[in-house]
């Protein structure tokens, strides 16, 4: 079949947006659901059809990478060339069809959810931008068109955070996630110019090809590459809500659910992930970013998961959830284990999504309710969103047969395998395996199980339209595993390379047969039950004896403020960053500006003119002498203006002078 | 150039004199407080430009120069004429000739 | 001759001049001023222009300045006071006036081509016409218009000399105006 070209992939969102944000209010709601739909569609099927090609190309295993340049040149001077190219390869394969067809689940979600709401062609036309740009930024071919994608994803977030923007929180949120994002942005705009500056281009493949395998040439191992490697980590970690720019994801929740669980869950968190795996080059050649990179994942995720223990908001546990995750895929690549973290990341698409939507479902139902203490019992009012945010909650905690499991484990078993330091770091992602596991199953009891606590009688099932896509996604968090990481892995070597098995691998003898497990099963054993543990104990507490929670709590209030309070950070970045920051652009604006500049100016104006004025008002006398006096100055000035032969004067001057000087 | 100083005088001492008349015609309207003083001072002034326009009629014996004066004579005596009437008809509002005390439109 | 005339008559106009700025008697200055005006006109003389002199004499001296009498008797103008009015006028007045005056002084030093007088020269050279002839012919044919003009603006000069003059003390002893 033809091979459709990789330009069309961002050019149907694209289109949807102009569409739907130009003519949108005019249009009827059955066309702006369409060309809202067709959108997302035709990219997936682009990319579907690219996939087709992509194998039919050339035959398994190896495939060439598909690189289409604009003719037209961008950036075209000695010091450095930038085309406007995109690249189709495994990586981006992956996460083309992970983005387009997980947001065309959730396009069609938003219709049914969105369909009361009045900026809906609004709401569409942002999510066709954010397509858009996304699609960019997976089929970059450089660092400058990952950039453009980058910073349209930040703008299509800020859009749709704040999409109900006449609620104060839900704006404040808006700019909080843009400027925090920003933060990030400045680190990848440093290593770009440190890229720029060491290695003259841009293009991702030719990075690689002058950098060379680990082990030839020395000269770029650590030093220049380890600085990039941390900036790219800086605007990874802005763009991926890890430590210490994480702040903007839980207010992030202020937009619609469908946004959270596109944008918040699915895709635009995980553009860092894939930045770090699309340069892990750069990485791979600096032993000390890749532990940065592992340490602020592991700390992220254990971090993230504390908080989320005692969060009442069903979106801010599924919030936090998603940092603590991310945290993981962030720790897969710090062992330089990028197949296993894109692995996790496609399975945390599904199960993300899936159950952001269910909590979507569950908000619709319950009229607006968000609370988890004013929830319960659902699972008889609302049974197909109960049993889909089941699996999603088993594949979260990594239970065996469902996808969590496989993506969860494969990170943890390179990590362990990583040396004295991963010994350390797996048992923080074992610990955290634990506190996720509880923390899921604590939702679920809460939510679904028990007594019914609202005040809502006529909690309602969501329409077709809804649980279309969520029966859909936890099919795929069912299945979306059984891939397996070695053909995973094995599929996307060409683009991240494979992983060295570090340890010859051990074996374990269970006692009494011959058979032995490896590793990695044993570790897989283990994580299983970690995760049925952590459900034991969340149905202890919220199951068995509904007020040991309470309890607990009044046993450790400092601790339980401290957790509900999100360790204070928000308060401590507003005391330490944002006040000062305020107060000196207060001080700026209010007092150089509006008083100094401005008011200096018109002071000025005005001083220069009363001044003149006086000066002029006492020359316009009434007395006949000083006129008389003033016109015979300016007599003898026109007579000496016309009478003096000034050139042979002004020539004469030094003459004279040095003559006076002279005596 | 040979002047023979017995029997011509150069031109130029005229001039000279004219514009030395000129410039006390000014000293004076600026220093006279009495209008009709101030008055005189200008037609000192005329004077002095007489002298010299009689000067160059001479110097280039052309009859026009001496047409001029004879034409400022006549101005001079019709201003002379007018102006006086008009310093009568201010003493008459004002009563002062003082030229500092006449400085306002408003009478 | 004609050097000693030119330093008595040219030191006559230059007191004259002086002495009419000195005097704080307006009536001083009036007379200061006729003798600068006959002085001119013996200078006239001796620059040929006789009719000039004549008509200085008539006109200036003998109308004119008679007029300026007038005035001051009728006004009874009194010696002016010495104090102060206008800074600028001094400040600014004088040395423009000297300004003026080395400006002229200096293009007239200068000048080449200026020439000398005799008193045996006339206006022109042509035989048997005098000054007169020459300025009659001149203002009778040429410049027949302007002299025309100029009895029209003796009219107008008689007109409003009367016009301004004639009101009879209507607003006259204003009190407060010192």
């Amino acid at each position: 079949m033809n091979v459709v070209p990789l330009w069309i992939i961002p050019i149907f969102p694209f289109a949807g947006f102009l569409i739907n944000g130009i003519l949108g209010g005019r249009l009827p709601k059955w066309l702006v659901t369409t060309v809202a739909l067709l959108a997302p569609l035709a990219a997936c099927l682009a990319v579907i059809s690219n996939t087709f090609g992509f194998f039919g190309v050339v035959p398994v295993p190896s495939f060439a990478p598909r690189v289409e340049t604009c003719p037209l040149p961008w950036i075209n001077v000695p010091a450095l060339h930038v085309d406007f190219s995109f690249v189709l390869d495994q990586l981006s394969l992956v996460m083309l069809l992970v983005v387009t067809g997980v947001g065309f689940l959730i396009h069609v979600y938003s219709v049914g959810y969105m369909s009361d709401d009045e900026g809906y062609a609004r709401y569409f036309s942002y999510l066709n931008l954010f397509l858009f740009f996304m699609t960019v930024l997976v089929l970059a071919g450089n660092a400058l068109v990952m950039f453009v994608g980058w910073e349209g994803v930040g703008l299509a977030s800020y859009l749709l955070i704040g999409f109900y923007f006449q609620k104060k929180s839900a704006a404040d949120a808006g700019k909080k996630a843009f400027i925090v994002n920003r933060i990030g942005d400045f680190g990848f705009l440093i290593a770009m110019f440190l890229l720029v500056a060491n290695f003259g281009t841009l293009t991702f493949t030719e990075i690689a090809a002058k950098l060379g395998p680990i082990g030839i040439a020395p000269g770029w191992t650590g030093g220049v590459v380890t600085v990039i490697g941390l900036c790219l980590l800086l605007g990874a970690a802005g763009k991926s809500a890890q430590l210490p720019l994480y702040i903007w994801l839980p207010d992030a929740m202020e937009g619609p659910t469908p946004v959270s669980a596109l944008i918040h869950a699915a895709t635009m968190v995980t553009a860092g992930v894939y930045m770090v795996a699309r340069t892990h080059v750069i990485f791979d050649h600096s032993p000390f970013a890749l532990g940065v990179v592992a340490t602020v994942g592991a700390a992220t995720a254990l971090f993230a998961a504390t908080i989320a223990l005692v969060q009442n908001d069903i979106k801010r546990v599924l919030a936090y959830s998603t940092i603590s995750q991310l945290g993981y895929m962030f720790l897969g690549c710090g062992v330089a284990a990028y197949s296993a973290a894109i692995f996790h990341l496609m399975t945390h698409a599904f199960f993300k999504a899936l159950l952001f939507l269910a909590a979507g479902s569950v908000i619709h139902g319950l009229g607006g309710e968000q609370d988890l203490r004013k929830m319960g019992g659902l699972w008889r009012k609302l049974p197909v969103t109960f049993a889909v945010t089941t699996v999603g909650v088993l594949a979260i905690a990594g239970i065996y047969p469902f996808a969590g499991f496989f993506s969860k484990d494969a990170i943890l078993y390179a990590v362990f395998e990583h040396g004295i330091n991963g010994k350390i770091l797996y048992s923080v992602g074992l610990l955290t395996a634990l506190l996720t596991a509880f923390y899921m199953a604590r939702l679920w009891y809460m939510a679904f199980m028990g007594k019914s606590r609202s005040e809502e009688v006529h909690a309602h099932e969501s329409p077709v339209s809804m649980l279309g896509p969520l029966v859909i996604l936890a099919l795929l968090s069912i299945c979306g595993g059984w891939i397996g990481i070695e053909r995973f892995g094995a599929f996307l070597a060409p683009s991240v390379g494979a992983r060295v098995a570090e340890t010859g691998g051990w074996r374990f003898l269970i006692p009494g047969t011959q058979y032995a497990l490896s590793l990695e099963t044993v570790l897989s054993i283990i994580a299983v039950l970690v995760a049925l543990e952590g459900w034991k104990i969340a149905d202890k507490f919220y199951r068995s004896k509904p007020s040991r929670p309470a309890q607990w709590a009044a046993a450790m209030p400092s601790g339980y403020k401290l957790l509900a309070n999100k360790y204070f950070v928000d308060e401590f970045y507003g005391a330490t960053v944002v006040k000062p920051l305020l107060g000196f652009s207060n001080y700026i604006l209010g007092w150089v500006a509006e008083v100094g500049i401005v008011g200096g100016a018109a002071w000025l104006i005005g001083g220069v003119a009363t001044f003149a004025g006086a000066i002029l008002q006492r020359w316009q006398s009434g007395n006949l002498r000083s006129y008389a006096a003033w016109l015979a100055a300016g007599a003898a000035a026109v007579l000496l203006f016309l009478l003096v032969p000034w050139p042979t004067v002004l020539a004469s001057l030094p003459a004279i002078h040095l003559g006076l000087a002279g005596h | 150039m040979n002047i023979n100083f017995a029997q011509e005088v150069p031109l130029s001492w005229y001039l000279i004199l004219s514009a030395v008349l000129f410039s006390l015609g000014v000293v004076g309207f600026l220093i006279k407080r009495n209008l009709i003083t101030v008055f005189m001072s200008i037609e000192l002034m005329l004077n002095g430009v007489n002298l010299s326009f009689v000067t160059f009629a001479q110097q280039w014996h052309a009859v026009k120069g001496q047409i001029f004066v004879f034409f400022v004579m006549m101005v001079a005596a019709a201003e002379a004429a007018v102006g006086l009437a008009i310093i009568i008809a201010v003493f008459r509002v004002r009563a002062t000739l003082d030229v500092d005390r006449i400085d306002r439109m408003k009478l | 001759m004609h050097l000693i005339l030119f330093f008595v008559f040219a030191g006559f106009c230059l007191a004259g001049a002086v002495n009419l700025l000195v005097q704080s008697h307006p009536i001083n200055s009036a007379l200061s001023l006729i003798v600068v005006m006959t002085s001119l006109a013996v200078l006239y003389l001796m620059l040929g222009a006789e009719f000039l002199a004549i008509a200085q004499v008539i006109v200036y001296a003998g109308a004119i300045m008679v007029l300026f009498t007038f005035v001051v008797m009728l006004l009874n103008a009194g010696r002016e006071a010495r104090t102060r009015g206008s800074k600028a006028a001094l400040a600014v007045g004088f040395p423009a006036v000297v300004a003026i005056l080395a400006v002229i002084a200096t293009v007239i030093l200068q000048a080449q081509g200026l020439g000398a007088a005799r008193l045996s020269d006339g206006l022109t050279d042509v035989k048997g016409q005098t000054n007169l002839d020459q300025l009659g012919a001149v203002l009778f044919t040429k410049l027949l218009l302007p002299f025309e003009v100029t009895s029209v603006l003796f009219l107008i000069a008689i007109l409003g000399a009367v016009a301004l003059a004639s009101h009879e003390g209507s607003k006259a002893e204003r009190t407060g105006e010192e």
